[in-house]
């Protein structure tokens, strides 16, 4: 079982903040690798457009950074920042790494500028260059491509990764910070295995393992939508349902808990908005997650979120104070990232709850599956 | 003394080892009460009075002379409308256990002589093909044992329905709930259904207890489970009834019984789980249903609308002026129609190589609720023996290459499959409805397990009894003679069935449970199948375990 941390926060923080809390909750990941995504970030050597996206990879040849290049330039992105990680070797488990690839590019000038062509391009980019990466024996590993956002994935214990990227320096902060400690279950030990799963700057992170994941995963794959690939990890079809729910359905965020885990028959017969969610239970029934997990993810706006599933067999917990927040799959990781809260207001949801910290961040709010959501034509 | 040359030994003269079930017969027990003879449902058996001669030696006066003993037997009869089916009712009823049928292990050549008159043999029940199935061996092996705990089957709480139904895919369903347009009917099912046996196949006694234990399912123990009719229409007080909602509709190619359900759609409480419409069976590929002249009493003349006494052969096909896809497309369009769009409305096919063809045709039909392939292990009330021996497809890999071409569609949540066709025939019914869920199926239909085990009919699959066509059902199964069906008592039927469903329900948990499978019906989760056979798990595309 994985450990799972976030931390969200008004002033932008040191990542190195949120490895630290995993050490809280060391006895729940086994070094096998470790996730980070930043959102919101801040570089102290470059002044950061917000709007820019960033390229979060790793090349592992001067071939794959050569291509990478060719690439980029080819399809007219500028690169505007190139950062450099002060990286200490000896405390990387893995040795072809040649460049941890975190670079900064502006958009070319586009025939079609609405945001939806954009971040369309933004996925094709990821998704291309992920590809070349492939064709040319895994040389080149690509996370994301999104403005604001940076990830981080790495064999090893998060602290030794961490102080191997030189972290605690504090040369880049975010706003948002999620961290997975990964247990190596049921597949190989793959980057791409690693949470948290990224889409079109949707991200989702999980502990648990979903039992479904061979029905929904050949599902997901039969939409033939853009990005659905990969599945290294059973916890990747959180991403992609969220994506789904959000981007191709256009559902309200709280519609993501119905998705994952429908309320039953009767208990539909007592809900306000019973029938449609009935008849959404049957369309999205390929959908249905069967936990334990504790899902935790991000999304472009800077919202967090938690949904357990169904059974809630696992303990994830939120704290904080306005203005700062954090969820971790344990409360003693809540406890590391911030000590000073009123801990009377933690919380533990259960099944039926999602836990939404919004952009604003001055509170937290629980939204309960048997209360109404804001549907207005359909419901 | 007969001389050997008066012996009858004409061509089709047969012995009891040539027959497939020997009388053994104990002289010494019986009291020739005659019940053993008079239960039989073939007259294999008869009474007899016999003379030994018993040789008299008077060694003192150097004579020889006989005496004759005469006494009452029982002997077999070696005539082909009369041997001996194997069903046992003479050991039932034999008061001192001294008779019994046993399986002869010589060649049975009574099969040489069996098409007597010109008349190619006919029957019911079952393949007769004995021994493990594949379905029997696929196992469960994908067990939760490192990061999610295994699941309590008797304590958590279970998801174990399916969906019957045409579902739509979610974008198209969020468009017409916004613009307020048609959503296909859906039904919420346990997912093994009582199949397809019709009121005049099975007796009213027979149908009475299923439809008592279905409707104690759903209404007392919260399983829902539905039973579909087969050709021949539905009596008209359960037309009327509120149980009609447990009841799926068969209209197949004879229309038998459709005249009273269609003039009691104004009076029907509810709406009837759904219509299936036949167009092929398992058990006999390219054959209509078949109700023989001996099964037509007054009650199925009445119900179906013809004279009594009169074979009932439906055609092979729906009647259609140009193809099967015209056919299938109207038909569905018009029973949604009858039924206000409010009853989904599904095809039933036998397994065949061009399944995946009727498939994509269905895809397309925006009315089409499913799909039923019922595969060549299927049973039937009458057939021909050569069509249920040789024609027709197995279900698992006929239903797994279906599901695959719908994955490789992204439509696999869209038409849901059920399968059918030998499923339980060797008892382990939930083991091997689990199996076609995890290869792709919604849901199975179950008929042969549900006679066996609701009312204990006696069809083995070594041959025995099989007379389901002629009437004369020794339990009262599939009986219209009411000396018979009165063997068979409803309530205990009812009983049965309910023991049944809640068994399979238990049973299911027990395989769900392990697999950390809770929240929803594993249907495709081929990830936790195993089999120990290379080329079966090649087909399947499943594992290969040893």
């Amino acid at each position: 079982m994985c450990r799972l941390a976030l931390k969200t926060a008004d002033t932008p923080f040191s990542p190195y903040e949120v490895l630290t809390a995993m050490e809280a909750m060391q006895e729940g990941y086994d070094g096998s690798g470790l996730g980070l995504l930043l959102r919101g970030v801040q570089f102290d050597d470059f002044n950061y457009r917000g709007d820019l996206p960033i390229l979060s990879g790793i090349a592992h040849s001067e071939a794959a950074l050569q291509r990478l290049d060719e690439f980029m330039t080819g399809r007219g992105y500028e690169m505007k920042y190139d950062h450099e990680f002060d990286i200490t070797p000896g405390l990387i488990e893995a040795k072809d790494r040649l460049k941890y690839i975190i670079r900064v590019y502006k958009d070319p000038v586009a025939a079609d500028p609405s945001p939806e062509a954009v971040e369309q391009r933004h996925m094709e980019v990821r998704l291309d260059l992920r590809r070349d990466g492939e064709e040319h024996g895994g040389d080149l590993t690509i996370f994301s491509f999104w403005p604001q956002v940076v990830m981080i994935k790495e064999v090893g214990w998060p602290l030794a990764v961490g102080d191997a990227l030189g972290l605690q320096d504090g040369r880049i902060k975010a706003r948002v910070v999620m961290a997975q400690g990964r247990q190596n279950t049921n597949y190989g030990i793959n980057l791409y295995a690693c949470h948290p799963f990224f889409i079109q700057g949707i991200a989702t992170m999980t502990n648990g393992e979903n039992t479904a994941f061979v029905p929904i995963k050949e599902w997901l794959i039969g939409k033939q939508i853009p990005g659905y690939l990969g599945y290294q990890s059973d916890s990747e079809v959180f991403t992609h349902i969220l994506h789904y729910t959000l981007k191709k359905l256009k559902l309200p965020l709280e519609v993501y808990k119905h998705v994952i885990t429908p309320l039953k028959s009767n208990e539909l017969d007592a809900h306000p908005q019973g029938e449609f969610l009935k008849g959404l239970r049957t369309a999205c029934r390929r959908l249905i997650i069967d936990g334990p997990n504790a899902v935790i993810g991000t999304l472009p706006d800077e919202t967090c979120l938690l949904v357990m599933d169904h059974k809630k067999m696992r303990p994830a917990s939120v704290g904080g104070r306005p203005g700062v927040w954090a969820m971790a799959s344990e409360i003693c990781g809540v406890d590391a990232m911030i000590p000073d809260r009123d801990r009377s207001l933690d919380f533990q949801p259960m099944r039926e709850h999602t836990v939404i910290i919004p952009p604003h961040r001055k509170e937290m709010v629980i939204w309960s599956q048997f209360n109404p959501f804001a549907l207005p034509q359909a419901a | 003394m007969v001389s050997i040359q008066s012996v009858c030994t004409s061509p089709s003269s047969l012995t009891y080892h040539d027959l497939p079930w020997i009388i053994k017969h104990r002289e010494d027990r019986c009291t020739l009460c005659g019940r053993c003879t008079s239960v039989c449902p073939v007259q294999a058996i008869y009474l007899t009075y016999r003379r030994q001669r018993m040789p008299k030696l008077d060694i003192l006066q150097k004579k020889r002379g006989s005496d004759y003993r005469h006494f009452v037997g029982i002997r077999q009869r070696t005539s082909i409308e009369n041997k001996c089916i194997g069903c046992g009712m003479c050991s039932m009823v034999c008061p001192n256990e001294a008779i019994t049928p046993t399986p002869n292990s010589n060649e049975d050549r009574s099969l040489f002589h069996i098409n007597q008159k010109g008349e190619a043999w006919k029957r019911g029940g079952r393949r007769n093909v004995s021994g493990r199935t594949i379905l029997d061996r696929i196992i469960f092996d994908r067990i939760s044992m490192l990061t999610d705990p295994a699941l309590d089957a008797g304590r958590h709480e279970f998801n174990t329905n399916t969906i019957l139904g045409r579902i739509l895919p979610p974008e198209e369903f969020l468009r017409r709930k916004m613009a307020g347009e048609w959503i296909p009917p859906t039904r919420e099912i346990f997912p093994f259904v009582i199949g397809s046996m019709s009121f005049g196949a099975l007796s009213p006694n027979m149908w009475l207890g299923l439809l008592q234990g279905v409707a104690y399912c759903n209404e007392v123990l919260g399983i829902p489970v539905v039973m579909a009719t087969g050709e021949g229409g539905c009596p008209p007080w359960v037309l009327k009834s509120p149980f009609l909602k447990y009841v799926i509709l068969q209209i197949a190619s004879g229309y038998f019984g459709w005249d009273e359900i269609i003039r009691a759609i104004p009076e029907m409480q509810c709406d009837p789980a759904a219509i299936e419409i036949k167009y092929g069976q398992g058990a006999k590929p390219g054959d209509g249903g078949l109700l023989m002249w001996f099964k037509v009493s007054k009650l199925i003349a009445r119900l179906r609308g013809v004279p009594e006494g009169v074979d009932l052969p439906s055609p092979p096909v729906h009647q259609t002026l140009y193809s099967i896809e015209e056919s299938v497309m109207k038909m569905i369009q018009t029973m949604s129609m009858a039924f206000g769009f409010r009853v989904p409305v599904y095809p039933k096919i036998s397994g065949s190589t061009s399944a995946k063809a009727v498939l994509n045709n269905l895809v397309r039909n925006p009315y089409a609720a499913g799909l039923l392939i019922d595969g060549m292990d299927g049973g039937t009330g009458a057939a021909y023996n050569i069509s249920m021996d040789a024609t027709g497809h197995p279900i698992a890999s006929n239903l797994r290459e279906c599901y695959l071409d719908l994955v490789a569609q992204g439509r696999q949540n869209e038409i849901p499959l059920f399968a059918a066709g030998g499923v339980g025939k060797n008892g382990n019914v939930t083991q091997n409805g689990m199996a076609l869920i995890m290869l792709g199926a919604s849901g199975v239909h179950i008929g042969k397990y549900i006679m066996q085990a609701t009312s204990g009919c006696l069809g083995n699959e070594m041959g025995r009894c099989n007379v389901c066509n002629l009437g004369i059902c020794p339990k009262g199964i599939t009986s219209q003679n009411p000396k018979l069906f009165r063997r068979l008592d409803p309530d205990e039927v009812a009983q049965r069935v309910v023991d049944v469903f809640m068994t399979i329900n238990t049973e299911m948990k027990k395989v769900m449970a392990p697999l950390g499978r809770s929240q929803s019906l594993p249907i495709g989760m081929s990830d936790a199948l195993g089999i120990d056979d290379p080329a079966a798990a090649e087909r399947l595309k499943i594992r290969y375990v040893c």
